[in-house]
């Protein structure tokens, strides 16, 4: 039987905010445990939650960024369950009436062709703190530092229909929440975790198959490989005639597989209720019309101002704007070199490779983007070839200074007056007589090869610093004289 | 509506309520009694009553994203009853 894979996806982002969801704590990462924990945080009794203005604000700006309705009312919920690193036994969130209702983003598929993925809502809601299962004496050890992070829980329609598909849908989330400036994206914190409702029915039918939730994925990688794990293994038990269960399951990236988390059906009764300390959330179209008069470009509009603006192919375009960050550096590089193609080249080339190669991020890159614009610049004007280019790029990574400064010191300045060429051309023309004759007698077909030879003693003569055209032409004139 | 015993020990046992077995068909009475009433006003047409969240007709107050919470750590932990390395012991959670 052919079958067809149905998926969706829950996104927990968590909100580059200062201060946490209803309390004044520190969000930050990586603190001694407890020392972010409030007495809210804790879950005390007597304390009242009091809603972050700027978490409201980032899931507004969400919204927006994927054309969906912001909610003018929405109200905060309990969901009920009990765990340790839950202290009040329940976790705030919204139900049935979330801050960012329907929406939509376009992913690239496999095919290259864009496909329009749902998104059904967005709430906001608190994380919970930390399990640590090592040993304490056989107990557990709870860090609450994370309790009380504001999430915004992106929740996508069951649109997509292949692990590539889920993977490409949840990078454009990834790249649209950083690029809005509401969440670090990173995977490693846990700043962005996924979980993929994954079912499977009879090519055709148009009633969905049961699903599993799998859940806590934070890496595109392991989201891939979970899915398609998932997928086989629901292949094999309805083909035994078994029946998938609706459950929680882990993915173990170890074993690479998927496991049954919680059996017990009751672990999915929330009892959710309106929470009695929250007043519903109202929020103005003024305060709306700000978020949006605040908007930074989004990824989708930039590329295609790459592509028109910078004359750049729609896989240059698609490179350079997947994060702020590149998008950023590049029109800084480009502004700087006067040409933004050969910018395009140098960023997605020679830096992205020596970026790669110590594995750090354009971020993180020791060479600025102004820096490298003033490299991109010396090639335009034909200071410097290219391949010069990659040594001075070397000694500006190393700390050298700017290329001016490098050129100038290592005196690499290109040599374009005709006659200092038209001397080394002589020079190596008259050690090499022998070859002269046999170039002069050899066959149109095989010229080129053995101009080759003279260019390459020229440029050595010249410590590749006479310009290769200039070297090209003149030679050609004198041998063929 | 009326609430079978198993019915009213699960809803028991999500709120982590110990109730005795002997008092389940009592309760289970109550609750249904409770829902007898509600099923009553579900007869009403509310289809142009806004749904209330809220007993107050206010909006949620925003708080200015600031921290301004100290460190209260050593305070806070005094009276639970194990901690180590700062985190807060609990019987183990998973097997």
């Amino acid at each position: 039987m052919q079958w067809e894979t149905v998926i969706g996806l829950e996104i927990h982002t968590q909100l580059a905010t200062k201060a946490k969801i209803f309390s004044a704590s520190s969000t930050e990462f990586g603190a001694e445990p407890n020392t972010q924990a409030s007495l809210i945080d804790l879950g005390m009794p007597g304390v009242l939650p009091v809603l972050n203005r700027e978490a409201v604000r980032m899931a507004v700006r969400f919204g927006k960024a994927i054309g969906a309705q912001v909610a003018e009312r929405s109200v905060f919920a309990r969901k009920n369950y009990f765990y340790p690193d839950l202290p009040k036994g329940y976790q705030i969130s919204q139900y049935e009436l979330p801050v960012v209702g329907e929406g939509s983003v376009e992913v690239m598929q496999e095919n290259g062709s864009g496909k329009v993925v749902g998104v059904t809502r967005a709430h906001l809601e608190e994380d919970a703190g930390k399990s640590l299962h090592e040993d304490f004496h056989g107990m557990t050890g709870i860090d609450l530092n994370r309790a009380g992070t504001p999430l915004l829980e992106i929740v996508s329609e069951p649109d997509m229909r292949s692990a590539k598909e889920a993977v490409a849908y949840a990078k454009k989330i990834h790249q649209i929440v950083t690029y809005i400036g509401i969440c670090d994206g990173n995977m490693q914190e846990g700043s962005f975790r996924m979980d993929a409702n994954v079912s499977i029915r009879p090519q055709g039918q148009a009633e969905l198959g049961t699903r599993a939730e799998l859940k806590n994925i934070n890496s595109f990688r392991f989201l891939e490989k979970a899915i398609n794990y998932e997928v086989g293994r629901q292949i094999e038990v309805l083909e035994d005639g078994g029946r998938v269960v609706q459950e929680t399951r882990l993915y173990d990236a170890d074993k690479d597989e998927t496991r049954s988390m919680r059996s017990k059906e009751e672990a999915n009764d929330y009892r959710y209720f309106p929470d009695p300390d929250l007043l519903p959330l109202q929020i103005d179209a003024a305060s709306i019309a700000e978020v949006v008069a605040e908007m930074p470009e989004l990824p989708d509009a930039r590329r295609a101002r790459f592509e028109a603006d910078y004359g750049l192919s729609a896989y240059d375009a698609d490179v350079l704007t997947s994060t702020r960050a590149q998008a950023d550096y590049y029109e800084t590089a480009a502004a700087a070199g006067g040409d933004a193609k050969l910018a395009a080249n140098w960023v997605m080339g020679e830096l992205a490779a020596a970026l790669n190669k110590q594995g750090l991020d354009i971020g993180e890159s020791p060479v600025a983007a102004a820096t490298l614009g003033g490299l991109v610049a010396r090639i335009k004007d034909n200071t410097i070839s290219s391949k010069i280019a990659k040594g001075v790029l070397a000694a500006i990574w190393a700390g050298e200074g700017d290329a001016d400064a490098i050129i100038e010191a290592r005196g690499l300045r290109q040599i374009t007056d005709s006659g200092a060429i038209e001397a080394l051309v002589d020079e190596v023309l008259a050690v090499n007589a022998e070859q002269v004759e046999n170039y002069r007698n050899a066959d149109a077909s095989k010229q080129p090869k053995m101009l080759g030879f003279f260019v390459g003693q020229i440029m050595k003569k010249s410590q590749g610093k006479a310009n290769p055209q200039q070297v090209n032409a003149l030679l050609r004139k004198k041998l063929e004289a | 509506m009326s609430l079978t015993s198993d019915e009213v020990a699960k809803i028991a046992h999500l709120a982590r309520l110990a109730v005795e077995p002997q008092q389940l068909e009592a309760l289970g009475a109550e609750l249904s009694k409770i829902l007898d009433l509600v099923a009553e006003m579900d007869a009403v047409d509310t289809g142009q009553v806004t749904p209330m969240a809220h007993p107050l007709e206010m909006a949620q107050r925003l708080r200015e994203d600031l921290v301004t919470e100290p460190i209260a750590r050593e305070r806070y932990q005094a009276g639970a009853p194990a901690v180590e390395n700062g985190l807060f012991l609990v019987p183990k959670v998973i097997e």
